[in-house]
């Protein structure tokens, strides 16, 4: 078998996301390599839960992530900068007005 | 398990997938590159981080792939010595401890080999590179180990040096690598503890068994010093991999808070450590060592240790011997998916 061959015979990539304990969102841990959905579970199983870390896992092939560009930076994310007014924060009130 | 701080020349340069402006630039690509150059410079000056999709310069590209394949190399090749063990270890409890510890560092392999992925290398192409002999593992592997002592000494003492030059890489500037680093540190703790249990247990045995761990920590002590790479003085590429927020500490400095924090345990253990020239230095308020043998290091770096060979021997094996397995894995699951979307066509 050629190089060439066991390239493309390469098991896809699967991005893993671990729920650590009932109540907490899925968190993206890490990834590897599965021929398919049901061995990428397993191997996530076996790789990233052995100390109790989880309780439920997704894995997701990683070409389906589509994902923003760091070149858009600035465009997405600049313009909230100078929204301070939407924090709390923003609003000075009277002490007497207490927790609010 | 290991890094060394310091990583070797590979023999060669690894393809990579990114836009390669060529020899020459039209002013426009050149004010570019300058711009990209000069955000990038801003980021690590201010001990941010880099990501997979950032620029970033070719050459810190280059030098990230090869020092984390490197690591990832040394973590599937660090199996072979205490996996030969499992077979032998001495109780039921010993045993599943280690199948414990062995299987921790082929997951070290992943995370690390997936960190390297993010640099658009591929599994592929690292694993042949290791299997060809083209990249470069840690030497401190290619070391046999000929008793039970040895396993409890890996762990101390291997690990030990190990967890010294990880800690630093947690807060390295890419952020993949840094990622690893963290979930790797947070399992290396239990390695290095295991051992040095295994080893307080031996030493409360009999006379044959002291003696067992003292030989073990003759033969392994001056081959953990030297896991922390060339002197300073000798190590030009470290400058770089400072100036980029790769390396945080220095090679010296590692090793001699590895002593430092080594010589009080084996007190406690009741070992001796084989260097009549390791004493207390008030005055530098660290303990003076005596000197290494670099040319023995850099003999078994470059593929005349004990057992360069048969490690080597034994990974090209493995990953030959398991070929089937993966091309099988494989086809069920183009197999599969191919019923799948036939019986959709059908309903």
């Amino acid at each position: 078998m050629t190089q060439d061959n066991l390239t493309m015979k390469e098991w896809p990539l699967w991005e893993v996301f671990v729920r650590s304990k009932q109540g907490i969102e899925h968190k993206h841990c890490g990834s590897l390599h599965a021929a398919d959905a049901q061995q990428a579970l397993h191997m996530a199983r076996d790789v990233y839960t052995r100390r109790q870390e989880g309780v439920s896992i997704w894995v997701i092939p990683s070409a389906s992530i589509t994902a923003s560009d760091p070149q858009d930076k600035d465009t997405l994310f600049e313009p909230a900068r100078d929204k301070v007014y939407r924090h709390p924060g923003f609003f000075v009130l009277p002490d007497e007005v207490g927790h609010m | 398990m290991y890094t060394q701080s310091f990583t070797v020349p590979d023999g060669a340069a690894k393809p990579n997938d990114r836009p390669n402006f060529g020899a020459v630039l039209s002013p426009e690509q050149q004010a570019a590159l300058d711009a990209a150059q000069i955000k990038f410079d801003a980021v690590i000056d201010a001990d941010g981080k880099i990501e997979p999709k950032d620029w970033m310069p070719e050459a810190y590209r280059k030098t990230l792939v090869r020092q984390i394949s490197q690591h990832a190399h040394s973590e599937i090749v660090g199996m072979l010595p205490e996996g030969n063990w499992i077979s032998r270890a001495p109780s039921l409890k010993r045993k599943a401890i280690l199948i414990a510890k062995v299987q921790d560092e082929g997951g070290h392999g992943l995370y690390l080999y997936s960190a390297a992925e993010t640099l658009g290398t591929s599994r592929d192409q690292m694993l042949d590179a290791l299997h060809t002999g083209k990249a470069k593992y840690s030497s401190i592997f290619n070391y046999p180990t000929l008793t039970w002592a040895d396993v409890g000494v890996i762990g101390w003492l291997v690990d030990g040096a190990a967890i010294m030059n990880q800690i630093p890489l947690c807060r390295c500037s890419y952020g993949p690598y840094a990622r690893a680093m963290i979930r790797v540190c947070k399992e290396e703790s239990f390695h290095q503890r295991q051992g040095y249990e295994a080893l307080l247990a031996m030493m409360k045995g009999t006379q044959a068994q002291k003696d067992m761990v003292q030989d073990a920590v003759n033969r392994w002590w001056w081959k953990c010093l030297a896991m922390f790479g060339p002197p300073d003085t000798d190590s030009p590429n470290s400058v770089q991999g400072m100036r980029w927020g790769i390396k945080r500490i220095s090679n010296d400095e590692l090793r001699q808070k590895f002593v430092d924090a080594t010589v009080p345990q084996a007190q406690i253990l009741g070992v001796t450590l084989p260097d009549p020239d390791l004493k207390w230095n008030a005055e530098r308020g660290h303990h003076d060592y005596g000197p290494i043998d670099w040319d023995e290091f850099w003999a078994t770096v470059n593929g005349d240790g004990p057992c360069n060979k048969e490690r080597l021997a034994t990974r090209v094996k493995a990953h030959k011997d398991g070929q089937w397995v993966r091309d099988a894995a494989m086809a069920y699951a183009q197999k599969k998916s191919a019923r799948h979307s036939a019986q959709k066509v059908a309903a």
